[in-house]
């Protein structure tokens, strides 16, 4: 019986996205990837600066859902502030895109036609900024073809490894994709030419699930280890660092991180 | 001494049809939400709208004052889809979309007086694609292709800030000043809204300058009007009112919907406006929202 839930195997591996990075600015969009760069700072690396979602950096990171502790403010992030970070390259975000595909273009601006969307989301946020400067992961709580597109997602909001999009044909200086976390696998983009490759399967999962939800084709190395389980002290800190229970809501019923106990 | 007190009708008649206005705050926080709903209320029209958007963008678009949207994201935040701004998008509303940070190099450039500043940001994404967009050539030995971001000059900024004397000197004291000021320098004519207009020496500026965001000079008009932000917070006044937003999102189920919306909350003046969202001491009483 494992004694870990999905949405606690997600955080301990979106967490491994920030474990070399040095003293930067971490950013999770979501319950889950903030949670996971809580537990980098928390394990792997301290040095790490974390913001309440709001302006301010909070050590130890502010949990969610809460409003921050003013008494554990270590920093100033406004957003004129978070900008001049970012384009400074000390900041390595995991955002949570509409869709994605095989170049790690990723969208939250539209579905369907730019000029009259079928639907109409946010905009391109600070995307763009962000895909060029500094490291960016990615975070897909539901892995499907509607998410990993065919051809190119419906706007390109981040930059992806597309030399056709490259002015002077050269990759942007800035831009680097490290990893991508599912609810059935992590990917990465170390394949050839920066081709995604399924880096590990989430216990009882197999590469044939993941490339069958998948709207192009994963580079499938070998050997593909299993997603490791959260260790009792992961496990520990994430209670701690979550107090309030949120990931227990991330997904439907709370399902068990090894799904064959489902 | 300059008296610039007016009320927010005299700012709608400074106002033209066709006029490009920038919108300060940021999604749910600090907007000038008075004075959006006099706009509303107006008889303004084919106006081009400028703003980090919330419930600014989302009236204007409901209300059909919005011929052309200049914008990076709308959003109400803890409600994630502007549902107004989303129906007018999917309607064909025309757009100019930025970057976040492209947005404020707009502003910055058309503070500056440039026809455009470049950037990197947008690179290798779908926002090249938009004719106000070119690109332009490093003239130093790196020679790297750039995209220019033109100067995002205004016809007027609309801002909110906690308090203001009668001469346009003011102090915004949320923990977050946005891009503000690049507003206020970015357009010909500055109207402020705030929570209170008191005598220059209570503003106590020597210890407050890091809370005067621009020069006095810059404002044209000053607004007295308190809960002038509300639904969107203006802390540390008061907090957005995450109830009144679920209120205001109902709003774009039907057009039904839409005119109980405006005839509850929009066509009214001040008074019954503060009285139909609860009375002072209920936002007063709003909790800070988590993040």
């Amino acid at each position: 019986m494992s004694d870990y839930s999905l949405a606690e195997l997600l955080i301990t591996a979106a967490a491994q996205a920030w474990t070399n990075d040095g003293e930067v600015m971490a950013t999770g969009i979501g319950v889950l990837p903030r949670l996971g760069a809580s537990l980098a700072k928390a394990t792997t690396n301290p040095a790490l600066m974390l913001t309440d979602g709001e302006c301010l950096y909070t050590d130890p990171p502010t949990p969610p859902g809460r409003v921050a502790d003013r008494a554990q403010a270590e920093g100033w992030a406004p957003y004129d502030r978070t900008f001049s970070t970012l384009w400074g390259g000390r900041r390595h975000a995991m955002v949570g895109p509409v869709q994605i595909d095989r170049f790690g273009q990723a969208n939250i601006n539209l579905i369907g036609p730019k000029a009259a969307p079928k639907v109409a989301m946010l905009g391109v946020r600070g995307f763009p900024g962000n895909s060029i400067h500094h490291p960016n992961s990615f975070f897909f709580p539901a892995h499907n073809s509607r998410a990993f597109v065919a051809g190119e997602v419906d706007y390109v909001c981040m930059a992806g490894y597309n030399p056709a999009r490259y002015l002077d044909g050269r990759k942007p200086a800035g831009l680097d994709l490290r990893i991508i976390v599912t609810n059935l696998a992590v990917l990465d983009f170390q394949g050839p030419f920066h081709a995604i490759r399924v880096r590990s399967l989430h216990p009882g999962v197999g590469f044939d699930e993941v490339q069958d939800n998948t709207g192009f084709g994963l580079v499938r190395p070998d050997h593909i280890p299993t997603t490791a389980a959260p260790t009792a002290e992961q496990l520990a800190l994430i209670a701690a660092l979550d107090p309030q229970g949120a990931r227990k809501t991330a997904f439907k019923g709370d399902p068990p991180g090894d799904r064959r106990q489902a | 001494m300059l008296d610039k007190r007016m009320t927010l009708d005299d700012v709608v008649d400074q106002l033209q049809d066709g006029m490009t206005i920038g919108i300060g705050g940021w999604a749910t926080r600090r907007k000038p939400m008075a004075l959006v709903r006099a706009l509303a209320r107006s008889r303004l029209k084919d106006l081009t709208i400028a703003a980090y958007g919330g419930p600014d963008v989302g009236l204007l678009a409901a209300t059909g004052k919005i011929r052309k949207l200049i914008f990076a994201f709308v959003s109400l935040d803890q409600i994630p889809i502007e549902p107004h701004f989303k129906a007018a998008r999917q309607a064909g509303l025309p757009v100019f979309e930025l970057d976040e940070g492209m947005f404020h190099w707009g502003l910055r450039a058309a503070a500056m007086r440039l026809p455009f500043l470049p950037t990197r940001v947008g690179i290798g994404t779908d926002l090249v694609d938009q004719p106000e967009l070119k690109t332009v050539k490093s003239p130093f030995d790196d020679g790297e292709t750039l995209l220019a971001v033109p100067a995002l000059r205004l016809d007027a900024a609309l801002l909110h800030v906690h308090r203001a004397d009668q001469q346009g000197a003011t102090l915004t004291l949320s923990p977050d000043p946005f891009f503000d000021e690049l507003m206020a320098r970015a357009a010909d004519k500055v109207f402020v809204t705030a929570e209170q207009v008191v005598p220059t020496a209570q503003l106590d500026m020597a210890a407050n300058t890091r809370f005067n965001l621009f020069e006095r000079a810059l404002v044209t008009g000053v607004v007295e009007a308190p809960f002038g932000a509300h639904p969107t917070s203006a802390a540390p006044d008061y907090q957005l009112d995450l109830d009144h937003l679920k209120t205001y999102a109902a709003s774009a189920a039907d057009a039904q919907a839409l005119d109980d919306y405006r005839a509850a909350f929009v066509e009214v003046d001040a008074k019954a406006y503060l009285a139909a969202v609860g009375g002072e001491a209920r936002l007063r009483a709003l909790s800070a929202p988590a993040y």
